[in-house]
């Protein structure tokens, strides 16, 4: 950890090194200012940037949220504990497998239940085939907000097609999946299921080859993406910022290594780290993170267990848990996730919240995006990787 | 990783006048939480996360809570004097009765810090803020030039919950429009009952919009 020994030496800051940051304009003063979105195609959704342009150049960005705004937490306070569970698809849609987790897993803290091994096993091949699918299609975008319009997202769409038939033919939907369960899982996976998704899990190494050969040495992306969006490590962690954005920055954290949620301390991977923080790095922490992935889903294929899937003494009906508290979080693919519940004894949460990376992540965006130019702001947002529906929920 | 009761006297040595409480949580999660009072708390965050020890330097995540005003019913055991007559000379004696007694707990709103260690990777450490009631006393100083990642999360509470966070530098609503006026995440939040534009005319919703719609005739204020 050389380049990034930085991060944890206690050095004195001056007063309000962390605030954001402000820049002036230096031609005759005259700011166009532009609304960049709901409708704009680089923001991924409905996403409003007010931004203040000198000429090209970004002077002030302020991000606009709430057009998707339903309140998830409200809806999720007012409805069952179980009844909760479809609802954490809908936050990031493209992830619903390690949402479900998330919410299972701050659940199973509350309730002291217990998982099966197999269980365990089926939902650490679930979340890496969903970081796998979610990284590729993210690189993808990526590359498409660049102007390579097409061709490297089809070849990612064609690969996250393949994940999303296993996610159908298992739970029954390709990305609404309302799969986990608290104490476990809804439906065992079938001999052939596991077959299957060994045979996808082949042909990854292929994909991640094939995209690698065909973008990470192209010259147009690293004049694009070196240099660009630079986040300093010790901002990163100040401001939350977590997932492959946080290692991007080079800060060694994992929460997969970490905390050791589920059965993450039986396999063996590697934490990819970036030296710069720019573009290029979380571009390239996500390209090896989906190699590591694919060294999980490996091991996790050969050594899942038989067994039951569901802890026999797991209540579905009138389940109330014990009034207290519990905050449990994964490593999303795009952050770090947690629920914060809080029970009253009652069949419903007393309070249900959402910790949600992509807003948190967003925290820093203007302070990435100044003295940028406005194609720039489209790729440094594009690599923070966010998903509309949870940054508003 | 320090116990909550110690790193409560290590916030009580550092921090002179520091008012920490610890809340136990009974659930098997045991995350026990630290209550600090909000005159002295960003001095304790500041130790929180400068610490060597604990450097916790990483807030996850914050949280508003809203604990409106309840009434309990407690049992008490009153004793108490009572005139009585005993052979026909009236004497006091005392007598031990058990009332049934209703109260009103006031209620209150709380801001809760989930904070992780990045340098010593252990947490989480849960703060808690309380506001003195919910209604015209509801300021608690911001943590934002502490932890950056409290901006957003403080914005959606002040949002959602209506609690000031004193000294945020952009405290705007974050999620529900600048003209919106209530507080949606609060127990006691009543929608609205102007269904003028609900596309799903339903039973109830019908009728809501038109009892809203002759109030609105009535008073004459039109649209």
């Amino acid at each position: 950890m050389t380049a990034t020994a930085g991060v944890f030496v206690r050095e004195t800051k001056p007063e309000g090194w962390n605030r954001p940051r402000t820049i002036a304009p230096d031609g005759d003063g005259e700011l166009l200012e532009v609304a960049m979105g709901p409708h704009h195609p680089s923001t991924h959704g409905v996403f409003r940037m007010d931004v203040a342009l000198d000429g090209e150049r970004v002077i002030r960005l302020k991000p606009v949220f709430g057009y998707l705004h339903r309140n998830h937490e409200k809806i999720a306070e007012g409805a069952s504990y179980l009844a909760a569970m479809p609802y954490t698809d809908r936050l990031d849609y493209f992830c619903s497998l390690t949402n479900n987790w998330a919410y299972a897993l701050a659940v199973e803290k509350l309730t002291g239940q217990q998982v099966p091994e197999r269980a365990e096993y089926l939902r650490v091949i679930l979340a890496e085939l969903t970081r796998v699918q979610n990284h590729a299609s993210s690189i993808g975008f990526l590359i498409q907000e660049m102007g390579a319009s097409g061709t490297p997202l089809m070849y990612a769409f064609r690969e996250r097609e393949k994940i999303l038939d296993l996610f159908e033919s298992l739970t029954g939907s390709r990305m609404m999946c309302n799969y986990m369960r608290f104490g476990g899982c809804r439906v065992d996976a079938t001999e052939s299921w596991l077959e299957a998704a060994g045979k996808v899990v082949i042909g990854l190494p292929g994909f991640v080859d094939e995209i690698d050969r065909l973008l990470t040495g192209n010259e147009i992306l690293m004049a694009r993406c070196q240099g660009v969006g630079v986040l300093r490590p010790d901002l990163a962690v100040n401001a939350g910022v977590s997932g492959p954005m946080l290692r991007g920055s080079g800060v060694n954290y994992d929460v997969r290594k970490v905390d050791k949620y589920g059965i993450y301390d039986r396999f063996k991977f590697r934490v990819p780290l970036g030296d710069h923080g720019d573009i290029y790095d979380r571009y390239m922490v996500r390209m090896l993170e989906m190699r590591e992935s694919i060294g999980i889903l490996e091991q996790a294929l050969k050594e899942i267990p038989a067994g039951p899937v569901m802890d026999p003494k797991a209540k579905i009906r009138g389940f109330r848990p014990k009034a207290g508290e519990a905050y449990g979080r994964i490593e999303a693919p795009k952050g770090e996730l947690g629920f914060y519940l809080i029970s009253d004894g009652g069949p419903n949460p007393y309070r249900y919240r959402v910790r949600p990376p992509s807003l948190i992540n967003l925290t820093v965006l203007e302070d990435m995006c100044l003295g940028h130019d406005v194609a720039d702001v489209v790729l440094i947002f594009g690599s923070v990787d966010i998903v509309l529906g949870e940054v508003d929920r | 990783m320090m116990t909550v009761e110690e790193i409560k006297a290590a916030i009580e040595a550092a921090v002179p006048g520091a008012d920490v409480e610890i809340v136990a949580n009974p659930s098997p999660s045991a995350q026990h939480s630290l209550r600090i009072g909000p005159r002295s708390a960003a001095a304790v965050a500041e130790f929180l996360r400068d610490d060597a020890e604990l450097a916790l330097d990483y807030l996850s995540n914050v949280t508003g809570v809203d604990w409106p005003d309840r009434e309990v019913t407690e049992k008490v055991t009153v004793t108490r004097a009572v005139a009585k007559i005993v052979h026909d000379a009236e004497k006091a004696e005392e007598e031990t009765v058990e009332e049934t007694r209703k109260r009103v707990v006031p209620g209150y709103m709380e801001a809760v810090y989930h904070l992780y260690s990045m340098e010593k990777k252990h947490g989480p450490v849960a703060l808690r803020m309380r506001t003195e009631n919910r209604t015209d006393r509801v300021e608690l100083p911001s943590l934002t030039h502490i932890w950056r990642s409290a901006e957003f999360q403080e914005r959606e509470i002040f949002d959602l919950y209506g609690i000031v966070f004193a000294g945020h530098p952009d405290l705007r609503r974050l999620l529900m429009w600048d003209n919106f006026k209530d507080h949606p995440m609060r127990r006691d939040y009543v929608e609205p009952d102007d269904f003028e534009y609900e596309p799903t005319a339903h039973d109830e919703v019908k009728t809501r919009a038109e009892a809203h719609r002759a109030a609105v005739a009535g008073t004459g204020s039109g649209e």
